[in-house]
């Protein structure tokens, strides 16, 4: 079932025509709150991939495995949010050992990425659309990283040219991001019905 | 006195500390169910239900938090209420938990919560935390229902799913699509902007 047409596909689609940002409208805070300088939110990009790619695949193994079969669903939620805390874990703590200055820079975000929706979002995505074999569910988390990633970087590149114009004094800040965040995603509906 | 203190803790959450449009909190739902006003009702609600419970258990529980283990007592926390709201819509209102889909146990990171049990609940006594989290709901839900309001309208010329508008209306279908979200609260956001500069 697994061809590699099926796989490329679907990392394709959650990439650009699913974006979880853009479309789907997850990870909005860090979106408008990261997104000034370009390689900030590279930075950010990065980070949330690998906590998606890591927390998608075990909440994924952690649902079929145990939750599934002894039909304990209820517990769904507490078991992803500890998984992800986790994770979020472990990024701070290789990120502050290996890069401090990055870690300095990031300050608060770092932490809040636990509660980031795109990566609960995605966890939850996997188990909506039945999702049934493990690399399907690890092609789509990292897709899902990707995607955030390309989202994250287009608006830190559009911001940073945004400060350079001549903004109307009751739009400046949050207004005028929301709004180029809107015809953003006009430009991103020119790719639905791709797939 | 004490009463004059909370009712002011109330009103806070409706406009000076609007999660939303003020402190900015929480944007995911607010983009996302507000293409209708019985979602974005919904939605508001069970965020109240959830903020409540879960800011009367920190306030109770207050005295027992280590600092490096709050935010994980207050995510477990949440996520029981969340899972209780999620299983009542599921039980009781289907078609609208289809509808609402992820963004329900998506509540759980909701910005608002964790931020009014660290900033409020955490430090503050029973009843404050109680009217706090009752008027930051409020806020939350107002906020929402305004936007889901114009968008409705503008979208398909209904509200509540009962056509208002008359019929030489022409439904402006981009108002229901996430583009429609964006530009809508971003021009509140400039309304209220321009509200508050010249006071």
């Amino acid at each position: 079932m697994d061809t590699l047409q099926t796989l490329l596909l679907a990392f394709i689609g959650i990439v650009i025509v699913n974006n979880l940002v853009l479309t789907k409208f997850l990870g909005i805070c860090p979106y408008l709150g990261v997104s000034g300088r370009i390689d900030m939110a590279f930075g950010m990009g990065c980070a949330v991939t690998f906590v998606v790619t890591l927390a998608g695949t075990l909440t994924w193994i952690i649902d079929h495995t145990f939750l599934i079969p002894y039909s304990l669903e209820v517990m769904r939620y507490l078991c992803f949010i500890m998984v992800i805390a986790g994770a979020v874990q472990l990024v701070e703590m290789y990120v502050r050992k290996f890069f401090p200055p990055l870690y300095e820079s990031f300050g608060i975000f770092l932490p809040l990425i636990t509660t980031n929706c795109a990566i609960l979002g995605l966890c939850l995505f996997l188990n909506l659309w039945e999702i049934d074999s493990l690399i399907h569910a690890v092609v789509l988390s990292i897709g899902a990283g990707v995607g955030f990633t390309l989202a994250i970087c287009i608006m830190a590149g559009i911001r940073e040219n945004l400060e350079l114009a001549d903004v109307p004094e009751v739009m400046q800040g949050a207004p005028i991001t929301l709004v180029t965040a809107g015809l953003l995603t006009l430009a991103f509906m020119g790719f639905a019905g791709m797939i | 006195m004490a009463e004059q203190r909370l009712q002011k803790t109330f009103t806070a959450g409706l406009w000076q500390n609007n999660p939303v449009l003020r402190l900015l909190l929480g944007m995911c739902p607010v983009l996302a169910v507000t293409a209708a006003l019985k979602p974005a009702l919904t939605m508001g609600l069970s965020v109240i239900f959830v903020l409540t419970c879960s800011n009367v258990v920190v306030s109770l529980m207050k005295h027992l938090l280590k600092p490096h283990l709050r935010i994980l007592m207050f995510t477990l926390t949440i996520s029981t209420f969340v899972t209780i709201a999620d299983l009542y819509l599921r039980a009781f209102q289907p078609e609208m938990s289809a509808a609402l889909g992820p963004y329900i146990p998506l509540i759980i990171v909701n910005c608002i919560i964790i931020g009014r049990a660290e900033a409020c609940a955490s430090k503050s006594p029973l009843m404050v935390s109680l009217v706090d989290a009752l008027g930051m709901g409020a806020g939350f839900t107002l906020t929402l229902c305004a936007l889901a309001a114009v968008r409705e309208l503008l979208s398909t010329g209904k509200l509540f799913e009962i056509t208002v508008m008359p019929s030489w209306f022409m439904p402006w279908a981009a108002m229901g699509m996430p583009v429609g979200a964006f530009v809508t609260l971003g021009l509140m956001l400039a309304g209220v902007n321009l509200i508050t500069r010249k006071t």
